[in-house]
């Protein structure tokens, strides 16, 4: 550091030095930074588990340095509520992308937030099946090219993108459901309010919680990350909005 | 006045993404287009310190968080 000046902004410390695997660009190593910088912040580094998803952020566990669990793909709901029901005491979190919580794990989702199981979801929605090469997810916007659907999505035989967020915010034990982005600097700081949120009303036991990131996927979506941008932009916004679909009363808080 | 500060950006860790650049209020950011880090990737680097504000913004967007950021003292 230069003499005269001070340290404002660093890597938090509980997300490792590792170099992370996503492609440049992914919002999933910023959603993981933004989770980790909360951590710091409200010191529970010792209280939280996290449960890992099969998908892109299958190695979460390399980065996040809190307690994990790897589930079975599409269970990590199941494997969060038997964790939460054991240690009530403990924050817990499953991190999952759209091909585990809204394509193999929809039962399980569903379900954990009908029953209003105490933990937080963070869901990373990016409209296809990175990891796997890129093909047509639940998520997959109308029209949008992937390699299993070569001439866009087409609603007849494929139906329409589910809109998660949207849809457990029905549920009247869910507390609270937010859809948040990225895109931005600005956008990117309510990511982490948003996240910062759901763990104090989980530490409330006001129900389960569920954060919805508008993801993209440079890889995936054959574009350069700035391009990503703008196609969240022009795309995917006017189709899942941001915005909080589901808060606690306030006399509760 | 606007505060002063200045970036360090761990050439390592950087995968050259250009978030940090478009996001940038000053332009006091680029990309290294004429050198690569030991992954064979441009990164990112401060080329007008004069210019840095210490925003954060570079910081916040960076998925890989590979920048440090620091305010001059007043």
């Amino acid at each position: 550091m230069k003499k005269g000046y001070e340290l404002i902004y660093k890597r938090p410390k509980t997300l490792l030095s590792k170099r992370m695997h996503y492609c440049p660009g992914c919002f999933h190593s910023t959603v993981h930074k933004m989770l980790m910088e909360v951590v710091e912040e409200m010191d529970i580094q010792e209280k939280t588990i996290g449960v890992c998803p099969v998908g892109c952020s299958v190695f979460a566990y390399d980065y996040l340095d809190v307690d994990m669990q790897e589930a079975a793909h599409g269970r990590a709901a199941a494997v969060a509520t038997g964790i939460k029901r054991m240690l009530p005491d403990r924050i817990v979190f499953s991190y999952q992308g759209d091909g585990d919580l809204a394509a193999i794990g929809t039962a399980e989702t569903i379900h954990a937030c009908n029953r209003g199981e105490n933990f937080t979801f963070i869901f990373i929605n990016n409209g296809i099946y990175g990891m796997t090469g890129g093909q047509m997810a639940p998520t997959t916007l109308e029209g949008q090219k992937t390699t299993t659907s070569p001439y866009g999505r087409k609603p007849d035989t494929a139906g329409m993108p589910i809109k998660m967020a949207e849809i457990v915010s029905l549920f009247e034990r869910v507390a609270y459901v937010e859809r948040v982005s990225c895109n931005t600097p600005a956008n990117a700081r309510k990511t982490k309010r948003a996240i910062r949120k759901a763990f104090e009303f989980q530490m409330q036991g006001l129900g389960t919680t569920f954060i919805e990131v508008a993801s993209n996927c440079p890889s995936g979506w054959k574009c350069t990350p700035e391009e990503s941008l703008n196609w969240l932009k022009e795309h995917v916004f006017p189709y899942f909005p941001l915005g909080v679909f589901k808060e606690p009363a306030k006399e509760k808080v | 006045m606007p505060q002063k500060g200045y970036v360090e950006i761990s050439v390592e860790v950087c995968k050259g993404c250009n978030l940090c650049v478009i996001h940038c209020p000053t332009e006091c950011l680029a990309l290294n287009t004429s050198d690569t880090n030991s992954y064979g990737l441009h990164y990112a680097y401060l080329v007008d310190e004069d210019k840095c504000i210490a925003c954060q913004n570079c910081a916040v967007i960076c998925p890989d968080a590979a920048i440090t950021v620091y305010k001059k003292v007043a």
